[in-house]
């Protein structure tokens, strides 16, 4: 057991990371501060907030359930399949994590928006249009949120021993018996991890979604929508559910801090 | 450069709300104007016509929807020109003491239905946007242009349901443009902005609201000669000719 040592902090040091500190914490400070505290359960029981909430869990939550279901495969394939070209794929499939996300909202129109390449078909062979639907929500949000799951999934999978589920597979059991008993339990933290990174990206979305889906009460206004649509009729409102949203970013970083990402 | 800053400060405090006509020399400087998106080509073109009169000037343009430039203004963004789509908005502005004198009004301006580029759907008026086959989106509730268009949808009887609620008129017909939409409410002069992508429907005088844009001296300016000098240039025959010649009307 070795203790870290305490370090004597450089004066020069100390105030640029305080600075540093300072820049982060006075925006969270004003919004707390200019908060309207006696109006906040007024606010967070508006009808269109609860519609607006109710829809942002809704889809968040679909969105995670759509990257478990696609996401860990890839991961899976990523990194225990060799084959040409695996980087560029795996650079084009995450590519969302860095591209802004009204992009992204534009690059999904021009796929799945009426006009688009996959969009057209839809609409021609099956009467399906995804933009302004809660589907596109999902979409939108799915899009921008997966690659999260995806590479830390993905570092689970590798750095996980091979040899369990060798022995596992001499012992007899199958492929999917190994990946249902063996593999999946023993990446569980790093599922949890991805999962909730990318429900917490899928919650907060706005670009992708404003720009594919559009904004509609109950449809497609989620969350932060519905803030940067109030804070020009009634910004009281806006401020409250902005907090809503900080809580719930906070928590997550705060619980995955603790449980799953080894710090102290 | 302090003490004339301060000298300046003084002369525009004794003016008081009513400052002296202006003399070209000094309207100089860089000048911060916040319009309302639909003035955003228009008013390109009258930077350029303003320059040209006020040789030094160097006006910038801050384009977004009058309740978002509005917010920023209260939030104290540096502004000393703000031009607003409508008249609640500027009454805002006045109310919180943001702008000094009388607003003018500058323009007007009509709607007219966006529709995709050479009408596809066959819309001839306001009650095809109620038929089950046209996709119809508007402006969010405080977007000005989306509170002319619940004027003009009450006066011809049609109870369309959007789809859509976009954030500014731009929104509207960038989704209209791309095909993803079938006809939204926007000003005559952004269907002309957007020639080409998207053509327009004329909807009949008697269901069409006058929309009157009004501009005025931010209080706080920082350069309150310069911003002056706009809003007499925005009245004045060469900037009328520049907001005209994108398909405003005289105020």
């Amino acid at each position: 057991m070795t203790r870290p040592r305490r370090e004597r902090v450089p004066a020069a040091l100390g105030m640029l990371a305080g600075l540093g500190a300072a820049f982060f914490i006075l925006p969270l400070a004003g919004l707390l501060a200019r908060a309207p505290w006696g109006d906040a359960l007024t606010a967070l029981s508006a009808p269109e907030t609860l519609e607006a909430l109710r829809l942002s869990l809704v889809a968040s939550l679909t969105a995670t359930a759509v990257s478990l279901l696609l996401g860990v495969p890839l991961a899976w394939v990523y990194a225990r399949v060799e084959f040409p070209g695996r980087n560029l794929l795996r650079a084009l499939t995450t590519l969302p994590m860095v591209l802004p996300p009204v992009v992204g909202g534009i690059a999904l129109l021009l796929a799945f928006g009426r006009r688009g390449l996959l969009g057209m078909l839809l609409e021609r062979g099956f009467g399906i249009t995804l933009p302004f639907t809660t589907a596109g929500v999902v979409m939108a949000e799915t899009f921008v949120s997966m690659p999260f799951l995806v590479l830390t999934v993905e570092a689970g999978l590798r750095s996980l021993d091979s040899r369990y589920e060798e022995a596992a597979r001499t012992l007899g059991a199958g492929r999917w018996t190994v990946l249902g008993r063996v593999t999946l339990p023993l990446i569980a933290p790093s599922l949890f991890a991805g999962a909730v990174l990318s429900w917490a990206r899928a919650l907060g979305e706005f670009g992708a979604t404003i720009t594919f889906a559009g904004n509609f009460p109950g449809r497609t206004q989620t969350m932060p929508l519905a803030v940067y649509l109030l804070l020009e009729s009634r910004p009281e409102a806006s401020f409250i559910l902005s907090l809503v949203l900080l809580a719930v970013s906070l928590a997550v970083l705060v619980g995955l801090r603790d449980r799953w990402l080894g710090s102290p | 450069m302090r003490r004339f800053f301060l000298l300046a400060l003084a002369a525009v405090s004794a003016c008081g709300s009513v400052p002296a006509p202006v003399s070209p020399d000094k309207a100089g400087g860089d000048l911060s104007v916040f319009a309302a998106a639909s003035l955003t080509e228009a008013f390109k073109a009258a930077g350029t016509g303003f320059k040209a009169a006020h040789p030094g000037s160097n006006p910038t343009f801050n384009f977004a929807g009058t309740p978002t430039l509005l917010t920023q203004l209260l939030q104290g963004a540096g502004a000393d020109v703000f031009a607003s789509a409508d008249q609640p908005n500027m009454q805002k502005a006045v109310d919180a003491k943001l702008v000094a004198g009388a607003p003018r009004v500058f323009a007007t301006n009509k709607l007219e239905i966006v529709v995709g580029a050479g009408n596809p759907k066959h819309i001839s008026g306001l009650a095809d946007l109620a038929r089950a086959d046209v996709l119809y989106i508007t402006e969010a509730p405080d977007v000005p242009a989306a509170k002319y268009a619940a004027q003009a949808l009450a006066a011809a009887g049609v109870k369309p349901a959007p789809r859509s609620l976009e954030a500014d008129v731009k929104g509207v017909v960038s989704k209209v443009a791309l095909g993803e939409a079938d006809a939204g409410i926007v000003y005559v002069t952004d269907v002309r902005a957007a020639r080409g992508r998207v053509s327009g429907v004329a909807i009949p005088d008697a269901q069409n609201p006058r929309a009157g844009y009004l501009v005025a001296e931010v209080r706080a300016a920082h350069n309150p000669y310069g911003a002056r000098a706009f809003v007499d240039y925005l009245l004045s025959a060469g900037g009328q000719q520049a907001l005209q010649g994108f398909g405003f009307t005289p105020p």
